[in-house]
C-alpha cells in the first residue's frame, strides 16, 4: 500500500513512479524478485489479498494517480466555498437559497454540458453563447403575436435552429479544416449581430406562453417532487443492479455487491435531500415550495448526454478522436462526421440552455451577453473535471462545475460584494481547475509506459 | 543454397519462384514490386515470402525502403509495379480496411492505442459490437480477455483499466492483441522494441512467438539485431530499395547482416549454416 500513498506530482516520486510501473510490468514473478525483491512484495501483495471492495478503491486510485483526478478537486472546493460563504453568511446553505442556486445554475450548466462535446474532442466553442441566445429569440419571436405557435413547436423549432448552427460550424471546422476556436469566434460575434437583428429596435421580445416561462420558475408540487425522486432513483437501481447481474451472468467481474449498495444508497440520500430541500417553504409573502421544473430539464439533458458518450459508439468515438485522432482513423473512425456531430450536439444543447435563459426572464432582450455565458460555459465543464486537452470530460463535470460558477455568484450577491470581486474570484477559481487539469496531465505524462 | 549464394541468388530473384521451405506456397508472396515517389525509387523489384507460422524479421537501414514495403503490404500504399500474391492469388489492396478483410493488420510503431480508453475499449475501436445501439461491453469484455489470455498475457490487473497506465511492453501487447482479434493470419510489426526495455523486449519477443506458434505469419520490422536472430525464423535484407538476400535466419549471422544492410552484399559465411538447412539447395 506504500506506493498508493505517495504524491503524484512531485518530481522525484514521479520518477521513482516509473521506475516501479515498469518492474511491475514485467509480470514474470522470477524477474521482480531479482530486480527488488521487497518492492516486489509491496506491489504484488494487494492484488493476492485484496477483496473486491478493496480493488475497487486500488483502481480508483490508481485512477487518480494516472491523472484521471476526475471531480475530486472540485468536490474539495465545494466543500470549501459552502463553509467560506456559511461563515459569512448563515443564508447561504438556507433550503430557499440553495434551491435558487440550483436555477440560477442551470443555464450555466446546460451551457456547459454542450461545451463538453467540444472540448471533449480538444477543441472549443466560442460561439454557443449567443447561439443559446438566438434560441431564446426564436422561441420568443415564434410564441409571440401575430406568428402565435404553440409552446412546444417554438421551443423544437428553435432547438432545431440552433443545431443546425451547430452542425453549420462544425462542417467549416472539418470539412474545411478550419481552427474550431476561429470558426466559432465568429460564430460568437456573428450571430450577437443576428440576435440583435432579429430583436429589432425594441430590443425586448417578452415571452407570452405560460408554460415556457415556468421551464425556469415554476414548480412541481411537493408530492410531485416526491413522486419523481421514487422513480429516478428507482430506475438508476434496477439499471445499476441488473447491469451487475448481466455482467456477473456473462461470468465477468461486476463491481461487489457493497459498492452497489453504497452507489444507491448515496444517489437515494442525495435525492431525498434535494427534495427535502426543495419542498421547504422560501417564500416570503406567499409559499413557495417544491422541486423546480429546471432541474428535471438539467437531470433529463444530463441523462441523456451520459447515456450517449458512455454507451454508445458515437461516444465512444467522441473520446477516441479527443485522446488519439490518428488512432480513431486508423481504426476506421469517421472523424469529420463525428466532430461536426459534436458541434451540432453543443448547438442543440445550447438551444436548451436559450429557452431557459428567456424562460427565466420571461423575455429576451440584447442584454443578453452570450460572451460572458460562453466563458462560464467553458468555465463550468473545466472545474467540474472536463480537460481542455480533450479525451476527458463528462456531462456532470459541466452540471457540478455549473453548480460552483452559481454558488460563487450567489455567495458573493449574499456577502454583498461587487461585481468587480465576483469576476476576479470566477478567474481565481478557473485558474486553479485549469492549473489541477494540467498538473494531473503531467501526472499522466509521467505514468506513461 | 548455401549461405554464401544467398545474396546472389536473392539479385537474380532471391527465394521466389522456388519452392520455399517445404512443400507449401507461402502466405503472402511479392514479386518485382515497384514504389516510386517522383524521381526517387523507394522499391525496386522487391522479392519477399512471408509463409504462416514462422517469423520473417525485415531489416535494413534507415532509406532502404523497409516502411515503404510495410505500407504498401498494409494497404496504406498501393505499388506501382509487380505484384503482391495472398496464399497463391494476386491481390490489390488500395485501403488498411481492405488488407484488413484479408487478414493482413499492421501494429504500428507508436501503436495507435487512445490512452484515455481501456484495454477492451482500445482492442475493440472502430468494430465495437452494438447491441440495438448500447455498446454490448460484456461480449467485447469476454472477447477481449480470452485473447489476452490465449496470448498468454497475463501482466494486466484488469482489462478495463486505461492504457494510460500500462508499461511499454503492457501497451505492445495490447496492439499485438487487438491485431490477433480478427482471425489475422498476417500480424506486421514495425520496430516492435524500440521503445522497451531489456524486460519488456523479452515479453514481446514471447509474445511474437506465440504468435508464430499459433500459425500466424509474423513480419517484424527492426533494427535490433539481437532481438531479430532471437526471434526470426527467416530474414530478409532490404538496402537502398532491393532486396539484398531472403532466407533462412540460419543462413545469416550479425556480420552478414550487417554487410548487407550497409553495402548491399557479403563475402562471409555464416558459421551455423550447413547444407542440410539451406532451402532450394
Amino acid at each position: 500500500m506504500a506506493r498508493i500513498e505517495e504524491p503524484p506530482s512531485t518530481v522525484g516520486s514521479g520518477q521513482d513512479h516509473q521506475d516501479r510501473m515498469s518492474s511491475a510490468a514485467v509480470g514474470d514473478a522470477a524477474l521482480i524478485a531479482e530486480a527488488a525483491a521487497g518492492e516486489a512484495a509491496l506491489a504484488a501483495a494487494p492484488e493476492l489479498v485484496a477483496t473486491t471492495f478493496v480493488e475497487y478503491v486500488r483502481a480508483w486510485i490508481a485512477r487518480i494517480r494516472g491523472g484521471e483526478s476526475g471531480m475530486l478537486p472540485m468536490v474539495v472546493g465545494v466543500i470549501a466555498i459552502a463553509v467560506i460563504f456559511q461563515t459569512q453568511n448563515a443564508n447561504f446553505l438556507s433550503p430557499g437559497n440553495l434551491t435558487n442556486l440550483l436555477v440560477q445554475g442551470a443555464v450555466f450548466m446546460l451551457l456547459g454540458m454542450g461545451e463538453v462535446f467540444a472540448l471533449l474532442l480538444g477543441e472549443i466553442d466560442l460561439s454557443i453563447g449567443f447561439v443559446s441566445g438566438i434560441g431564446g429569440v426564436v422561441t420568443a419571436e415564434l410564441v409571440i403575436s401575430p406568428r402565435g405557435w404553440p409552446w412546444w413547436a417554438a421551443i423544437l423549432a428553435a432547438v432545431a435552429a440552433t443545431t443546425a448552427i451547430g452542425a453549420l460550424q462544425g462542417t467549416l471546422i472539418t470539412r474545411l479544416q478550419l481552427p474550431s476556436f476561429v470558426v466559432t469566434l465568429a460564430g460568437l460575434l456573428g450571430w450577437q449581430g443576428v440576435m440583435i437583428l432579429m430583436l429589432g429596435t425594441g430590443g425586448t421580445i417578452p415571452i407570452p406562453s405560460n408554460v415556457i416561462n415556468d421551464l425556469a420558475n415554476g414548480n412541481l408540487t411537493a408530492a410531485a417532487g416526491w413522486a419523481v425522486m421514487a422513480v429516478v432513483v428507482g430506475l438508476y437501481a434496477l439499471l445499476t443492479v441488473t447491469r451487475d447481474a448481466r455482467r456477473r451472468a456473462s461470468g465477468l467481474v461486476a463491481p461487489p455487491a457493497s459498492l452497489t449498495v453504497i452507489k444507491i444508497v448515496v444517489v437515494a440520500a442525495a435525492g431525498v435531500g434535494l427534495v427535502l430541500i426543495c419542498n421547504t417553504n422560501r417564500g416570503a409573502l406567499v409559499p413557495i415550495r417544491g422541486v423546480p421544473w429546471v432541474v428535471l430539464i438539467v437531470l433529463g439533458v444530463l441523462a441523456a448526454w451520459t447515456f450517449l458518450l458512455g454507451r454508445t459508439r458515437f461516444g465512444r468515438y467522441m473520446y477516441a478522436i479527443g485522446s488519439n485522432p490518428e488512432a480513431a482513423r486508423r481504426a476506421g473512425v469517421n472523424l469529420a462526421r463525428v466532430r461536426t456531430a459534436a458541434f451540432a450536439l453543443a448547438g442543440l444543447t445550447a438551444g436548451i440552455a436559450g429557452v431557459i435563459y428567456a424562460s427565466r426572464l420571461r423575455s429576451v432582450s440584447t442584454s443578453l451577453d452570450g460572451g460572458t455565458l460562453v466563458l462560464y460555459a467553458v468555465a463550468a465543464a473545466v472545474i467540474g473535471g472536463t480537460s481542455l486537452f480533450g479525451g476527458r470530460g463528462k456531462a456532470l463535470h459541466a452540471v457540478l462545475g455549473g453548480f460552483v460558477i452559481a454558488a460563487i455568484y450567489n455567495g458573493m450577491g449574499l456577502l454583498g460584494m461587487s461585481a468587480a470581486s465576483q469576476y476576479m474570484v470566477t478567474a481565481l477559481v478557473l485558474l486553479a481547475a485549469v492549473t489541477v487539469d494540467a498538473v494531473a496531465r503531467r501526472g499522466r505524462a509521467a505514468t506513461q509506459r | 543454397m548455401s549461405a554464401v549464394e544467398a545474396p546472389t541468388g536473392s539479385r537474380r530473384g532471391g527465394t521466389v519462384g522456388e519452392p520455399g521451405l517445404g512443400t507449401r506456397e507461402p502466405l503472402l508472396e511479392l514479386r518485382g514490386v515497384w514504389k516510386s515517389f517522383g524521381p526517387v525509387h523507394a522499391l525496386e523489384g522487391v522479392d519477399l515470402e512471408v509463409p504462416a507460422g514462422q517469423v520473417t524479421a525485415l531489416v535494413g537501414d534507415n532509406g532502404a525502403g523497409k516502411t515503404v514495403l510495410v505500407k504498401c503490404v498494409a494497404g496504406a500504399w498501393e505499388p506501382d509495379g509487380g505484384q503482391i500474391l495472398w496464399a497463391g492469388q494476386p491481390v490489390h489492396m488500395r485501403s488498411p480496411r481492405e488488407a484488413a478483410a484479408l487478414g493482413i493488420e499492421t501494429v504500428y510503431q507508436d501503436l495507435a492505442l487512445c490512452d484515455n480508453l481501456d484495454i477492451v475499449q482500445n482492442m475493440f475501436l472502430g468494430r465495437e459490437r452494438v447491441r440495438r445501439v448500447v455498446l454490448d461491453e460484456n461480449t467485447m469484455e469476454r472477447s477481449a480477455g480470452q485473447t489476452l489470455a490465449g496470448l498468454s498475457v497475463t501482466t494486466v490487473r484488469s482489462i478495463r483499466q486505461p492504457v494510460a497506465s500500462l508499461s511499454g511492453g503492457q501497451r505492445q501487447a495490447v496492439a499485438v492483441a487487438r491485431a490477433v482479434m480478427w482471425n489475422s493470419k498476417l500480424v506486421i510489426m514495425d520496430e516492435p522494441t524500440a521503445a522497451l526495455g531489456v524486460a519488456q523486449t523479452a515479453m514481446v519477443l514471447e509474445l511474437i512467438e506465440r504468435l508464430s506458434h499459433q500459425g500466424i505469419a509474423v513480419l517484424v520490422i527492426s533494427h535490433n539485431l539481437n532481438d531479430v536472430f532471437e526471434v526470426a525464423d527467416r530474414l530478409a535484407v532490404l538496402h537502398l530499395g532491393r532486396m539484398a538476400a531472403a532466407g533462412p535466419a540460419s543462413e545469416f549471422d550479425r556480420q552478414i547482416v550487417v554487410d548487407l544492410m550497409t553495402t548491399g552484399a557479403t563475402t562471409r559465411r555464416a558459421p551455423g549454416a550447413t547444407a542440410g538447412s539451406s532451402e532450394g539447395g
